[in-house]
Order: structure tokens, then sequence, then C-alpha cells
């Protein structure tokens, strides 16, 4: 029987090919844990250490999430005692905010480039999101906007 | 545990074609160093000096608490090293070789041992001349992990191995920290696997430290800016651009000290930024390497 820590806490899973820095790829997925209430307000998430080994991430790395996270209000670390998702966790949108805007930012000089006005730009932006809204009907909390309640219903 | 597991100060060492200059290098305990730098550059003489193979000319050198290379016997014991030059005896299985380092070192774990030689898919009862070449670096780092060591030195760990193989032993490596008294430093050419593990990323070049940082300080500082001009405008001069690229309208800037202002002061300058680039570890060493090399020569 293999050691427990080889498959409990990998269920995060990274992209190499992601370029963002890994330090907020890891945090976007623990906010996703909590957002579909997978890790529930007050259960014990894997330590640093513990989810360095899992994801052959540098303790360094983990321990920045984890310090972010903090800050956001999504954990709680108690010293000497390792982490637990937040009583009320706050999933605040502040980083998924700044990506946005620079997203938006990208996409009006592309526009630029390819000669399209403001009014098509934001015509095909709106597309965009409604074709986005119409795959996927029943995701809790996923599209960032606002803070969510997290252990809410898990029954589909 | 605030303790360095290894301190070297002022070290220096002279050779006839090459010489070591003024190496200084911290590593905390429970921390794991990526040590870069191209081919010649010292990092295996640094590594050779560190387990006391080599007596350097000048500087002190302490490992585990230990003076090297006076204490180096003392120190040994609680050092796993794994290098390229160190052979293991082709006649003899690997089984044998476990047998051999039990009595030796007081902490081998032998189901420690066997339970990597499962992971690593390796057969104690073959001949070490029978192994591939990915499967003696496997050995040889079992043979180093089992004695459950304090600090795990490693030149090259991942160098030859398949990609499967490479992830095994970046997952061993890891599994070996979970222990925080546990410390490792290793060279590698392999950037992306330095990125993903390191705690501290050290560079070298021509017998030098260039550089040493905690990793995400190194990716933090580190940015390629993306810059239009109108055709009236030169290039903004900032503060710690290492390297000047791209073309007279599209100029790329370097830098190792980015600060989110900088975006602004091109603006004001009437520069564009198009886009602030992060940079792989690989193109800060090469970027860091390079500006150097062109500074010493200018």
């Amino acid at each position: 029987m293999y050691t427990q820590y080889i498959d409990m806490h990998s269920d995060i899973v990274i992209s190499q090919s992601d370029s963002r820095p890994m330090y907020l790829q890891i945090m976007e997925q623990v906010k996703q844990r909590v957002a579909v209430g997978e890790w529930a307000p007050g259960d014990e998430i894997p330590s640093i250490r513990q989810l360095a080994v899992a994801l052959r991430v540098s303790v360094i790395t983990i321990k920045r999430a984890y310090l972010e996270l903090e800050r956001e209000g999504v954990i709680v670390t108690q010293q000497g005692k390792g982490s637990i998702v937040a009583p009320n966790p706050a999933l605040s949108p502040r980083l998924y905010d700044e990506e946005f805007s620079e997203h938006l930012e990208k996409i009006a000089r592309l526009g630029e480039l390819l000669g399209l006005s403001s009014e098509e730009i934001a015509r095909r932006t709106k597309e965009a999101a409604k074709k986005l809204n119409e795959c996927r009907p029943d995701e809790t909390g996923m599209t960032g906007a606002g803070t969510t309640r997290a252990g809410t219903t898990k029954a589909r | 545990m605030n303790e360095l597991a290894v301190k070297f100060d002022g070290v220096g060492k002279r050779y006839r074609h090459f010489s070591l200059e003024n190496i200084h290098l911290e590593l905390p305990t429970g921390c794991i160093m990526g040590f870069i730098g191209a081919n010649g550059a010292g990092k295996s003489t640094t590594i050779r000096i560190l387990m006391g193979l080599v007596h350097q000319d000048e500087g002190s050198v302490r490992v585990l608490g230990h003076s090297m290379p006076a204490e180096q016997a003392k120190a040994k014991l609680d050092i796993g090293f794994v290098s390229e030059d160190m052979r293991l005896y082709g006649a003899a299985t690997l089984a044998w070789h476990m047998e051999f380092m039990r009595p030796i070192y007081p902490r081998w774990d032998q189901k420690y041992a066997e339970e990597l030689a499962r992971r690593f898919d390796l057969k104690p009862q073959q001949k070490i001349k029978g192994l591939s070449h990915g499967q003696r670096v496997k050995a040889a780092l079992l043979l180093a992990l089992a004695r459950r060591p304090r600090l795990l030195v490693l030149d090259e760990p991942t160098t030859g191995l398949d990609p499967v193989a490479r992830v095994e032993v970046l997952g061993e490596l890891m599994a070996a920290l979970a222990d925080e008294e546990r410390t490792i430093l290793f060279s590698s050419h392999n950037t992306l696997d330095v990125e993903q593990i390191s705690d501290q990323i050290t560079f070298i070049d021509r017998g030098r430290i260039i550089d040493s940082d905690d990793k995400e300080a190194f990716l933090d500082r580190w940015r390629r800016l993306r810059l239009v001009l109108p055709p009236d405008v030169a290039v903004p001069r900032l503060p710690g651009v290492v390297e000047v690229g791209g073309s007279g309208r599209l100029p790329v800037l370097t830098t190792d000290r980015f600060e989110p202002a900088m975006v602004s002061v091109c603006n004001e300058l009437g520069a564009a930024v198009q886009a602030v680039d992060t940079m792989t570890l690989e193109e800060i060493f090469v970027a860091n390497v390079q500006s150097r090399r062109e500074r010493l020569t200018a």
C-alpha cells in the first residue's frame, strides 16, 4: 500500500503550460475548492510542507500562496497547528479583477491593431460573455462576481 | 530552526586556468537550493570544496556546523552526496551496495531503501553494470536517500533522466524535505526543475557567484517590457535595465528590478507599454550571464 501522501492531497493539479506564477495557480485552485464546497469552512487543509511534497513544488511557493490566501481571508493559519479554511471565507475577486483588467487592455490593443471600433470591441466582448454563460448553467461562485458563502448546496 | 546548513565565507580556490573567487553562500536548514551555472563555471569545484574533497585557498566553509575540510569525516556521516564522478561497483548488485551502507550509517532505513527501489523501479538483485544511465542515477540517489542524511548534496541529479524518472526523482527529493531538519543543495542544468522545487537559487559564472536570492524574489524582480515608440521618441532610460533588445520602434527592455511604477514612467516619457512579460528561470539566467559578460568586455 502506497504511503498516503501520494494521493491524498494531490487533487490539486498544476499545468506546466500555464504561464502565470505558480503561487497564483495554487491560490486559484484552493479558492475553487472552497467555492464549490469541497473544502468547507473550518476544514483542515494540507500543511505547507505536505502540499509542497504532494505537488513537487518548493515550500517557499506554497508559503507565499498560503500567506496571500490568509491575507485575503480565505484560510486561517494557526501557529504550529497548520491551516484551515476560514469560518467565513472571503472569496475576494481582487486577483481575478487584476487579471481581468490586464486582459481588457490586451483586447483594446488588439482591437486597435485590427482596426475595430470601440463599439465593435464591446459587441464582441459581450458576445463572448454570453456564449460562456450558455455553456455553464449551474456553477456556484465561479464567475468571481462578489463574495460567496462557501459550503452551500452540494446537491445537483 | 534558523541555523545554516552550509556557510561559505569569502572562499577562493586557484587553479592554473580557472579560479573560484570570493564565494559567499548561505543555505538555511530545511531549505532546498538550486545551483545553476554554465559548464566550467565552478559548480563542481564549489561542491567538492563543500564536501571537503578539495581544500580552499582562502575563506571558511562550515557544513552542518563542522569546519571543512578539517572535520569532514564527522560531517560526511550526515551528508548524502551524489555526483557523476561517483562510481558504484559495476560487478556488484544494488542489494550489495545497500548491505554495504547499512552498518556504516547509523540512520540507514532499510524499509525506506526497499520502498525506494520499488518506486524507482529498480531490481536490487541486478548488477550495477547492467543498469542504464538513468537507473544508475536512481540507484545512487536511493543509496544517498536511504541514509536519511541531514544534508543532500547532488550534482546534476536529473541530468540524463527520462521525463518519468525525473518526476519520480523530484518527488522523492521533495518527500525527503517533509522533514524540516533536512536540507538539499543541488546543481543542475535543468532550469525547469530548479525553478519548480528550489526555495533558494544561486547563479555562478566564471568562478563567481553572480546572484543568489529566494526563488520567488527572482521571478518577481525580472521582467521584459515590450514598448511601442512613436517615431520621435527615444528609448526611455530606466534604472535596472540590463538589456535593450528589439527594434528601434519596438524596443524590449529586460530589467532585474521591476517595479509597477516603471510602466507609468514609460507612459509619461511617451512610450506605450504593450506588455510586461514574466521570465522563466532559464531566461533570467541567460540574461544575467550575458549582460554581466558584456559589461566586463565593454
